[in-house]
C-alpha cells in the first residue's frame, strides 16, 4: 500500500496538488434473508479500489478506480488534478483546511466473533426458527428476517504524512410479522426497523439480541393491532421508547447540525438547517434535561459512528451538541472547520467506499441518560395520560429541519400510570426546538441502548451511511398526535 | 468501457470455476462523474470507473449471489466459492425455476408482439460519453452567472456517465446493453425562498443549462418573501416532479409477489374502479423518452403492458417465478393476465419485480400548467415534494412537504409565494381528483425512478401542517 499511496501522491504534488489524500478499502459484505421460511436473500459482495483526493488552485478534485496498478494510480491522481482545475474555475475562495497532526495508526473494530468466521448454516438456522416462531401466530401473513455483516478495511494516506489503516466491523439482524386483513395491512418489527439493530461488532450482537425469545410476541402484536383502537387526534402527552427516540434524535438534531447543511454545500438535495451560525451558543435547543453528544469514539459504545479516525484523518471524538438544553456544536470537518473559525475539525469526515467523496456524516449522536434512576416502567406509573410510541413506521422532515411527522408501527395509551390499551396507527407531528423543550424526563443508563441506523443517505450521488444514537425512553408534554390520519 | 466481449470471456473463465448446476453472471458498471456546486462554487467534482460481476449459482433448487469488482483468475475463484458455499447449505425450493433460456431471451412476449412494439432507440450518445470536467464547469459557471445576476446563490449538479449492464447464463443467455446519461439540478436561493429545477436525458443535447437555471431562478424570486396560509384541503397543481415523486410510491405494488405476500395496496383490488378514469398507465421500456435496459434481472426481455386503464387496474409484472406461483396461487384468474413480463429483479430476492419504465399516457385533453393555473380560483401551484414517506401501506396515505417554489393561485393567476406545507395525502384518492393533466414528459425527481409523467391538477389535496419557510 506505501507504493500505491506513493505514486498517487507523487503524481498529484508534481501535477500541482497543495494538498492530497488517498484511501484504499476493501469492503466486504454479506447478507442473508428469509421470507415465509424460504431464501430471501443470501448474497455475499466484495469491491477493492482506491480513490485520490486532491486540492488544487483552492479547488477540489476526485477520482477514483478500481485498478491498483502502478499506470491506473498515477492516471487516477492525475484525472484528480485536472478535475480540482475545473473546479477552480467556478470558484468564490480558495478552500482551506485547519491544522490537523498527521499519525501513523492501526485500528480494529473491537469484536469477539468475526461474523465471517460463523458457519452459513448457523446464520440460515436461527433465520428459520425466528420464522417459524412469526408464522406459527395465526394471522401473520408475512414473515421476513434477515443477517447482514460487513468488513470494511480502509488504507489511508495523506500529503501531510498520514498512515491510517483501520478495519471495522457492523453486524445487524432482525426481522418483521406482517399481517393483511380487511383493509389494513399491520406490522411489527424486531428489535426495530431498518432491519433491527445494527452495531460495529461482531456475531457477538447476534446472540444478544435475543431474536427466538420475541419472536412470539411480536407475531401476536402484529395480528392484534388490527382489533386496536385507532391512535385518537389531538394534543397529548408522549413518551418515545428509546429506539424512536434515537430515530427523532437523527432526524432532528443529528441532519440540522451538519456543518455542510448549515454552509448551503447541500442545498441541492439534503436541504439545508435552521441552525444558522448565530445559534450557536445562544439557542435553547430543548429543556435542561436535554444533553446530546456527538461521540465518535470506541469508549461511548458500538455505535454505527464509531471509529478510531475519519476519512480525512482526524482522530474520532466527543463534541456536545447540545447542553443542559442549549446548542452548543455542530459536526465539522476540516474544510468546514476553517469556514466558521473553529481550531480543529470534530472528525465526522466518512465516505461511503473508495468510489465516493468523503461528507460530513453524523457519527453516534446521542442524548445522554437521565442522573436520576427512572426505568420506562417508573416513567409510565409516572403519568396520568399519554401515549407511548413504539418502533417507527414512517418519518419525514422538511428540509431545514424544523417540522416533522413520525408514525411507529404500535402505540400504548397510558392512563393513571398503566398501560390502558393498545393504539393502531399512532403518528405524532411538531417543530424541532418546541418538541426538544417540551421534554421533561427521561430514563436513566439502564433503558439507554445505542440504536444503528444504516440507511442515511446524503450526497450526490447519494451516499448511505451508517449512523449511531443512543437513547432512553423519555416523555414529552403537549405534542401534537394523529395528523397523519386527519 | 467492458465490452460484451470481454465480459463474454469473463464468463467463460467463471464457469470453469464453477460446480454448480447452473451459473448466471450480471455485469455492471461503467465511467461516472458529477460535478456538484453551491454557494455559487464548485465545492464537489469527482469522476469513477468501476465494474463488477454478480455471480449466481444454483444446485437443484438452492440459489445464491456473490459479486466482485475484480476479474483475475483468484478473484473469479473466489466469488464462485462465495456463491457455491451461500447456496449448498441452503434446503431446496421446490418453486425455483431453472435459468431463463437462450430462447426466452430472443422473444418478445405476446403484447410486445400484439403492439408491434419496436426497437429499443439507442441510448449511447457520443457527446454525452465524452463530457469533460472542463466542459461541465464550463456549464456550471454559466448558471453562477444567472445565479449572480438575479443575486441568488446557486447550488446543484452536473453529472454524465456511460454504463453498461449484461447477463449471460450456462442456459446460452446472452444480453447487453449500453447507454449513457446526463442529468442537470439546479436549485437557486434566495434570502426566504427558493426555486428548482432538474432533468437529465441519455442525450446530452437534449439538457439546456441555462433555460433550467432561468426558470429555477424566476421561482425563487416569485416566491420571495412568502405568505402563510392556513393548511387545508386545496386544488393544486403539482408539476411534473411532483407527480413523479408522488405516484412512484405505488408501482412496486404492481408486481405479482406483492399481491402474494399480502403486501400490495392492490390486493383485492385489481379488476376494479381504483382511480378516476382519466388514468391510464403503461409500462414501456422502448418509450422514446424512457431509458434502461430492455431486459431484466434474468436476462428476460421487458414487454409493452398497459397497467392501468380508464383507472382499473388490468394487470400486473410478473419475474419467471412469481408467474408460475401466481398460476398455482389462489388469485389465478382474478388478477388479469399472468405471463413472465421481464419486470423481475435479479434472484434471489425479497420484492419479486416491479414496473421501472412508467409511462403515463396522454390526456385526450392536454392542458399546460398555465391553462390548469388560469382555471383555478384558488389554489397552490406546487414545484416539488420532498421526503415522502409511507403512512398506510393499504390506503397509500403519504406524508411530505412542498419545496423550492410553493405558490398561491388566486383567480387565475400565481400571485405570491407559500411557506411550505406538509401533506398527508391517499395517492388513491389523489389519483382519483385529477381534474386536467398534461402532455407527459420525461421526468426526474429525489424520491422515486425516473418516468415519463404528466402535470396534474387534483383537488381536495390535504396538507395538514405548515413550516417556517
Amino acid at each position: 500500500m506505501n507504493d500505491l499511496s506513493s505514486w498517487a501522491l507523487n503524481t498529484a504534488s508534481v501535477r500541482g496538488a497543495t494538498y492530497a489524500d488517498v484511501r484504499v478499502v476493501h469492503d466486504r459484505s454479506r447478507g442473508l434473508a428469509t421470507k415465509n421460511g424460504k431464501i430471501g436473500n443470501a448474497s455475499d459482495a466484495q469491491s477493492l479500489g482506491m480513490s485520490v483526493r486532491v486540492l488544487v488552485n483552492g479547488a477540489w478534485g476526485f477520482a477514483s478506480s478500481a485498478d491498483m496498478g502502478r499506470d491506473a494510480v498515477e492516471n487516477t491522481a492525475a484525472r484528480a488534478v485536472d478535475i480540482a482545475k475545473a473546479s477552480a474555475q467556478v470558484k468564490q475562495s480558495d478552500v482551506k483546511l485547519v491544522p490537523e497532526q498527521a499519525v501513523k495508526a492501526d485500528w480494529t473494530t473491537p469484536h469477539k466473533i468475526d461474523p465471517f468466521s460463523t458457519s452459513i448454516e448457523q446464520n440460515l438456522a436461527l433465520l428459520e426458527k425466528v420464522d417459524a416462531e412469526l408464522r406459527a401466530v395465526k394471522g401473520v401473513t408475512l414473515a421476513e428476517t434477515n443477517m447482514n455483516f460487513r468488513r470494511e478495511e480502509q488504507w489511508f494516506f495523506s500529503s501531510e504524512g498520514a498512515e491510517i489503516h483501520q478495519t471495522k466491523y457492523t453486524t445487524g439482524a432482525g426481522y418483521v410479522a406482517y399481517a393483511f386483513a380487511g383493509n389494513e395491512i399491520q406490522k411489527r418489527s424486531y428489535p426495530n426497523s431498518f432491519g433491527g439493530q445494527w452495531q460495529n461488532k461482531g456475531y457477538e450482537l447476534i446472540d444478544e439480541l435475543k431474536l427466538v425469545e420475541n419472536a412470539r410476541r411480536i407475531g401476536e402484536e402484529a395480528v392484534a393491532l388490527h382489533s386496536a383502537d385507532q391512535c385518537p387526534a389531538g394534543v397529548f402527552d408522549i413518551i418515545l421508547e428509546s429506539s424512536q427516540l434515537g430515530l427523532q434524535i437523527h432526524e432532528s438534531v443529528g441532519h440540522p447540525i451538519e456543518l455542510d447543511r448549515v454552509l448551503g454545500m447541500e442545498a441541492n438535495f439534503a436541504g439545508t438547517s435552521f441552525l444558522t451560525l448565530e445559534k450557536l451558543r445562544t439557542l435553547k435547543y430543548g429543556s435542561e434535561l436535554v444533553n446530546v453528544v456527538a461521540d465518535a469514539r470506541q469508549e461511548h459504545g458500538p455505535g454505527l459512528g464509531t471509529f478510531a479516525f475519519d476519512d480525512e484523518g482526524v482522530p474520532a471524538q466527543c463534541t456536545p451538541i447540545i447542553t443542559n438544553g442549549l446548542f452548543t456544536g455542530y459536526l465539522s470537518s476540516r474544510e468546514t472547520a476553517s469556514v466558521v473559525g473553529l481550531q480543529r475539525s470534530g472528525g465526522t469526515l466518512r465516505a461511503e467506499g473508495w468510489n465516493r467523496l468523503p461528507m460530513i456524516r453524523m457519527t453516534n449522536i446521542s442524548i445522554l441518560p437521565g442522573q436520576k434512576p427512572l426505568t420506562l416502567e417508573q416513567l409510565i406509573s409516572s403519568t396520568d395520560h399519554a401515549i407511548l410510541f413504539q418502533t417507527n413506521r414512517s418519518w419525514s422532515i422538511d428540509d431545514k429541519r424544523y417540522n416533522f411527522q413520525f408514525g411507529t408501527e404500535i402505540g400504548w395509551e397510558i392512563k393513571n400510570g398503566k398501560r390502558a390499551r393498545m393504539l393502531k396507527n399512532p403518528s405524532y407531528s411538531g417543530f424541532t426546538t418546541g418538541f426538544w423543550n417540551s421534554m421533561d424526563a427521561i430514563c436513566s443508563r439502564d433503558e439507554w441502548t445505542l440504536w444503528g441506523t444504516p440507511n442515511c443517505g446524503k450526497g450526490q450521488p447519494q451516499q448511505v451511511m451508517g449512523t449511531g444514537h443512543g437513547a432512553s425512553p423519555a416523555r414529552f408534554r403537549k405534542v401534537k398526535v394523529g395528523s397523519a390520519y386527519s | 468501457m467492458l465490452t460484451r466481449d470481454q465480459a463474454a470471456e469473463i464468463f467463460a473463465r467463471i464457469r470453469k470455476h464453477a460446480t454448480a448446476d447452473e451459473v448466471e453472471c450480471l455485469f455492471y458498471g461503467g465511467n461516472s462523474a458529477l460535478t456538484r456546486f453551491a454557494n455559487n462554487t464548485i465545492h464537489q467534482n469527482m469522476a469513477e470507473e468501476n465494474y463488477g460481476v454478480s455471480v449466481r449459482t444454483s444446485f437443484d433448487g438452492r440459489t445464491a449471489r456473490a459479486a466482485t469488482n475484480r476479474f483475475d483468475d483468484d478473484s473469479l475463484r473466489d466469488v464462485v466459492k462465495a456463491s457455491e458455499d451461500l447456496a449448498r447449505v441452503q434446503e431446496s425450493d421446490a418453486d425455483l425455476l431453472p435459468l431463463a433460456s437462450a430462447e426466452i431471451a430472443s422473444s418478445r412476449g405476446r403484447d410486445a408482439r400484439a403492439s408491434k412494439q419496436p426497437d429499443l432507440p439507442s441510448r449511447h450518445f457520443e457527446q454525452t460519453a465524452k463530457l469533460t470536467p472542463a466542459e461541465r464547469a464550463d456549464a456550471v459557471g454559466q448558471i453562477v452567472r444567472i445565479a449572480q445576476r438575479h443575486k441568488l446563490t446557486a447550488a446543484g449538479i452536473f453529472a454524465s456517465s456511460e454504463s453498461v449492464e449484461g447477463i449471460f447464463n450456462s442456459r446460452g443467455l446472452s444480453q447487453w446493453h449500453t447507454q449513457t446519461l446526463a442529468e442537470i439540478s439546479i436549485t437557486m436561493l434566495a434570502p426566504d425562498s427558493s426555486g428548482w429545477q432538474k432533468a437529465n436525458s441519455p442525450d446530452i443535447a437534449a439538457l439546456n443549462a441555462v433555460s433550467l437555471a432561468q426558470v429555477a431562478a424566476a421561482k425563487a424570486a416569485k416566491s420571495a418573501a412568502p405568505r402563510e396560509v392556513p393548511a387545508g384541503k386545496y386544488t393544486v397543481v403539482l408539476e411534473p416532479a411532483a407527480v413523479l415523486d408522488t405516484v412512484g410510491f405505488g408501482f412496486y405494488d404492481f408486481g405479482g409477489l406483492a399481491i402474494l405476500d399480502q403486501r400490495s395496496f392492490l390486493s383485492n383490488r385489481i379488476g376494479k374502479q381504483l382511480f378516476g378514469e382519466n388514468i391510464n398507465i403503461w409500462d414501456d421500456v422502448a418509450h422514446s423518452q424512457q431509458s434502461g435496459a430492455p431486459f431484466d434481472g434474468e436476462g428476460v426481455p421487458r414487454q409493452k403492458l398497459k397497467l392501468v386503464e380508464n383507472g382499473v387496474v388490468k394487470r400486473l409484472v410478473y419475474a419467471r417465478g412469481t408467474a408460475s406461483k401466481m398460476n398455482n396461487s389462489e388469485y389465478a384468474g382474478k388478477v388479469g393476465p399472468i405471463e413472465a413480463t421481464g419486470h423481475g429483479f435479479p434472484i434471489p430476492n425479497e420484492m419479486g419485480e416491479a414496473p421501472m419504465n412508467i409511462v403515463f399516457e396522454p390526456p385526450a385533453e392536454p392542458k399546460t400548467i398555465e391553462q390548469m393555473i388560469a382555471s383555478t380560483e384558488r389554489g397552490i401551484l406546487v414545484t416539488r415534494l420532498w421526503y415522502i414517506r409511507e403512512v398506510d401501506p393499504y390506503e397509500k396515505i403519504l406524508t411530505g412537504m412542498t419545496r423550492d417554489g410553493t405558490f398561491l393561485i388566486e383567480n387565475g393567476k400565481v400571485v405570491c409565494g407559500l411557506r411550505n406545507f406538509r401533506f398527508n395525502q391517499s395517492l388513491i384518492e389523489m389519483l382519483s381528483n385529477v381534474e386536467q393533466m398534461s402532455t407527459p414528459v420525461r421526468t426526474s425527481g429525489e424520491e422515486s425512478f425516473d418516468m415519463v409523467v404528466p402535470a396534474m391538477k387534483v383537488r381536495d389535496f390535504n396538507f395538514t401542517e405548515v413550516t417556517k419557510f
